[in-house]
């Protein structure tokens, strides 16, 4: 057996790695049963200070959006992207999209046209939302911004003038913003809006990253860098927050709408098993069957796909996190077996 | 990446390979004519119609200004046949929709959505390269080798060419040439008074190092690039020094100079509140002795002899630890980036599953079959 | 020529380095430090054309002197000479509605421009299963190279053990039985990794991030002082 191993091609592992990631997909996505997740401080520390954004200076919050990574690393950081993109609008704060990586606009593409114009029409582009595109240079376009955000900045990807961008009116520089909320796949990302942005100006920082660049940030947090995701255990955990706070929010309002009053909606909706139930009793009389049906349905329907991409995920992740485990358990069996017998390792 | 292998395969594991590809091919081939197929981009077309209207100068001297407005399809064809004359620009978008929506349209008898050949072809296009790059693990090939000299050739056009129009467009072509950015390029520009800002003549310096650092290429000029390069160090040198003082050093160090008691936050009895103070205050301490040893570990100007020598042999394992997270945390990098690219050819291709409600349930179910 | 080729561009550095650093301390020099950041930004632009063509004279000569896999070298500049062709003249790109009568006005990158399929279908599936590849790669890695042969090699392994278990619901699975709310809940295995990251790796990465940040600082005042010259490939 341990000769067998000894010499096992590597090709064989290659087929138990793709059969650990392929068959997880195909299992969940035919039953779209997840696993539970349990948030972790840093996802719950992310979520907060967007939630926040733009409290300490009583408006309507400003928050600069930087997509900065590429198709090659969208699998892990295109979730946190859509629940970033998700709360953001779910808020109402004022998004403002750039890139410092040249295929970053098409990821900011992806996200407005997966969350804003699927679930939120209503937001208006130059009003609401705005993509400012790509500029070369790296931490030297972050250096620009600082001073002059409309000197690197000029139009936005379709070629407007940002003086004729309503939402533009007021921002003259990074220090305009509320919140930065950066999502990267490395050089430029995380670390240089942590050098040359948070640091230098005081700026809230939160920002999303891959696995191999989370364990270089963490030093950063909380100081430097007020929220931390990383990898797609974090992209996951944040998708569940932001997930349970939207169907809450969502609930609210629906409550609200319909004319129960504000302590109440809030009760009902932070414990949405008891909607069914509530529906049918008398504080619910003054609605009409069919928006009883709705708000059922908003406070139980099932989470869109959109949505669950990194809870999906984490079911190939944990069976070839098991694998992994156990080649690393077999080849230190190897090792040992060969060391007993007087063999070289 | 290199295609040797351990060892050379028997025919037993070449003809296990075999029967693992035909099995998928198979699976392909079924999926292909069971339920409405595989792999197929359905586009709903939106025509945008746009009609000249021109508004003559108060004067009668100047110019008249040309407006286009868009209307929508059923008003410009009475606009046009109202106005025979009018000047006219008409061309159709897609907007790529679920396959969900054309087979409810098929269902209803008819509708605008149609089927995307172009979208089609990208699609099998796309889960071509995926299988060839894919091919590698297997051994080198032709096929792989082919994908990989696509993506240089289109990753390379690409970057030029956003950062053509991305940076060297609104950036210096606007500010040198307003006039013909504007009429050209980017209409939506506004023009400085006068047509020109002087004190844009500064940006020839770029163009100039810019050129300058193009002049690489020839081979008696490639010394003009060492101004620009020496330009591009100079600067980045500048705020680097600067800003890893500020972030990397000092505030770094000011994080490590921290209290080494904390009290713990669990004040659901006493025994908690003083087992989570422990907790706490250890994970201070051993926080700042590990920064403190580490950097021990980095001093080479002392041999590490005696107490430094025991000091850096703690910093090398808070090393090991840190670099095992960092394998941890590379490995679940690594495997979700694989799962997206399995999804890929199993919900955008193979139609196997439908996380995102894009289909049906009887597609999903033929799905299920497999 | 030594003027050209070392006195002017050291004057260069010195000058562009010393603007970047004042304008960090002053506030009426930010604006030089912009002009310096601007013009850098432009430069990065012509780097992506320099990029461009120096793959276009290393492709061509492979071509031109007929080496093994030549052929491949003509798909390279076959891919890259379509790429720029509709990219830069905007084949299929809409223009934009405002201005309709511009051919250039629209989006590049666009949905449904070629620029976009060519995006969408060649280069998104490329890229991203290039790097969906390192999986497999890692796993053999594991497999082959990593040894319990000392007690940093167990560290190492141990603390990997730990993130790959407690990052996924293996962490929940295995240590489960332990209570959320006792005294014992550090030890669940998706509580010790955070501990892990936020304590033991936070410590070593700060080191390595002093370090680093001491090598840059030192290393900049070098380069703008002209002692190391080494970028303008003297050696010296």
């Amino acid at each position: 057996m341990i000769k067998l191993l000894e010499n096992l091609d590597r090709r064989w592992i290659f087929l138990a790695m793709a059969l650990c990631v392929s068959v997880p997909i195909l299992v969940i996505g035919l039953t779209g049963v997840t696993f539970p997740e349990t948030p972790t401080p840093l996802a719950e520390a992310f979520f907060a200070e967007v939630d926040r954004a733009g409290e300490a200076n009583g408006r309507q919050a400003n928050v600069l959006i930087a997509l900065d990574y590429d198709p090659a690393s969208a699998g892990e950081l295109s979730p946190m992207s859509a629940s970033l993109v998700n709360q953001c609008a779910q808020r109402g704060h004022r998004m403002y999209f750039i890139s410092l990586w040249p295929v970053g606009p098409q990821m900011i593409d992806d996200s407005i046209q997966k969350v804003i114009k699927r679930f939120y029409p209503e937001l208006v582009y130059g009003k609401d939302y705005v993509n400012l595109g790509f500029k070369a240079g790296s931490e030297q376009v972050i250096k620009v911004m600082g001073v002059d955000l409309t000197a690197e900045f000029r139009t936005d990807v379709e070629g407007t003038m940002l003086s004729e961008i309503p939402m533009m009116e007021g921002i003259t520089s990074l220090e305009d913003f509320d919140l930065i909320a950066e999502i990267s796949a490395g050089y430029p990302g995380s670390k240089e809006w942590v050098l040359y942005a948070a640091t230098q100006y005081d700026i809230p920082l939160v920002s999303g990253m891959t696995g191999v660049q989370a364990p270089q940030n963490y030093p950063y947090y909380p100081t430097q860098m007020q929220g931390l995701l990383g990898a797609i255990k974090g992209a996951a955990e944040y998708e569940f927050i932001v997930n349970a706070y939207v169907r809450e929010n969502i609930v609210r309002k629906m409550l609200v709408k319909n004319g129960i009053d504000d302590e109440t909606s809030r009760t009902l909706a932070s414990d949405l098993d008891q909607i069914p139930t509530w529906t049918t009793t008398a504080a619910a009389a003054s609605m009409t069957p069919q928006a009883k049906a709705d708000l059922i349905d908003a406070a139980t329907g099932a989470t869109p796909g959109e949505f669950l991409e990194g809870q999906r995920r984490m079911g190939p992740q944990l069976f070839a996190h098991l694998l992994m485990v156990l080649l690393i358990i077999l080849g230190n069996v190897i090792f040992f077996a060969q060391r007993r017998r007087g063999g070289s390792a | 990446m290199s295609s040797s292998v351990s060892e050379p395969m028997t025919s037993a594991q070449r003809a296990i390979w075999a029967i693992v590809c035909l099995v998928i091919v198979l699976i392909v081939v079924a999926r292909s004519f069971v339920g409405h197929g595989m792999g197929r981009v359905y586009v709903e077309p939106k025509p945008m119609d746009f009609v000249a209207e021109v508004s003559e100068s108060a004067d009668g001297e100047s110019a008249s200004t040309v407006d286009w407005k868009q209307l929508p399809p059923t008003e410009f064809a009475a606009y046009v046949a109202a106005n025979p004359g009018t000047e006219t620009i008409s061309w159709v978008e897609y907007d790529q929709v679920p396959p969900r929506s054309y087979f409810a349209q098929e269902t209803a008898g008819g509708g605008p959505i149609v089927f995307s050949w172009p979208r089609t072809i990208g699609l099998w296009l796309a889960a071509f390269f995926t299988l060839a790059i894919f091919s590698f693990l297997y051994r080198d090939n032709p096929f792989y080798k082919f994908a990989e000299s696509v993506v240089v050739g289109v990753s390379a056009g690409y970057w030029m060419v956003v950062g053509f129009w991305d940076t060297i467009v609104p950036n210096l072509l606007q500010r040198l040439l307003p006039a013909f950015s504007k009429e050209y390029l980017t209409p939506g520009m506004e023009l400085p008074a006068g047509g020109f800002d002087m004190v844009n003549l500064v940006f020839l310096i770029p163009l100039v190092l810019g050129l300058m650092l193009v002049c690489r290429l020839l081979p008696k000029c490639g010394w003009m690039s060492l101004w620009p390069l020496a330009f591009i160090v100079g600067t980045m040198a500048g705020l680097r020094m600067v800003s890893y003082i500020e972030s990397d050093i000092l505030v770094q160090t000011k994080e490590t100079v921290i209290p080494l008691y904390v009290q713990g936050d669990n004040t659901s009895s006493t025994f908690m509140l003083v087992w989570t103070t422990i907790w706490s205050s250890l994970a201070q301490i051993l926080l700042v002795i590990g920064v403190l040893a580490c950097l021990v570990y980095f001093f080479f100007s002392v041999e590490h002899k005696g107490a430094v020598g025991k000091t850096a042999r703690v910093g090398i394992w808070y090393l090991m630890i840190t670099f095992g997270a960092a394998f941890g945390f590379t490995v679940m990098g690594r495997i979700a980036l694989l799962a997206a690219r399995v999804e890929f050819l199993f919900d955008d291709w193979m139609w196997l599953i439908d996380p995102m409600q894009q289909r049906e349930f009887i597609t999903a179910s033929v799905g299920l079959l497999f | 020529m030594q003027i050209l080729t070392r006195s002017i561009p050291l004057f260069i550095t010195a000058v562009a380095g010393v603007v970047m650093i004042l304008s960090a301390f002053f506030p009426y020099t930010s604006d030089w430090g912009k002009f310096a950041g601007q013009f850098f930004n432009i430069l990065a632009a012509f780097a992506f054309v320099l990029g461009g063509g120096n793959l276009l004279k290393l492709h061509l000569k492979k071509i031109s002197d007929q080496r093994p896999g030549w052929a491949y070298s003509g798909v390279v500049l076959v891919c890259f000479i379509v790429t720029l062709f509709v990219g830069l003249m905007k084949i299929g790109a809409y223009p934009n509605p405002t201005y309709p009568n511009v051919h250039f006005s629209g989006e590049t990158q666009g949905s449904g421009s070629m620029f976009w399929w060519f995006y969408e279908y060649v280069f998104k599936p490329l890229t991203s299963t290039m790097f969906a590849m390192l999986a497999f790669y890692v796993a053999s890695a594991a497999f082959r190279a990593f040894r319990a042969k000392n007690f940093e090699a167990i560290l190492l392994l141990g603390t990997a053990f730990i993130v790959l278990l407690g990052r996924t619901f293996a962490g929940v699975l295995a240590t489960g039985w332990i209570p959320p709310d006792s005294a014992f809940s550090g030890l669940r295995l998706e509580n010790l990794s955070v501990y892990v990251m936020q304590v033991f790796n936070t410590a070593g990465t700060r080191a390595i991030m002093i370090g680093i940040a001491l090598g840059i600082a030192s290393t900049s005042m070098k380069i703008i002082l002209g002692i190391d010259r080494s970028f303008l490939g003297s050696g010296d």
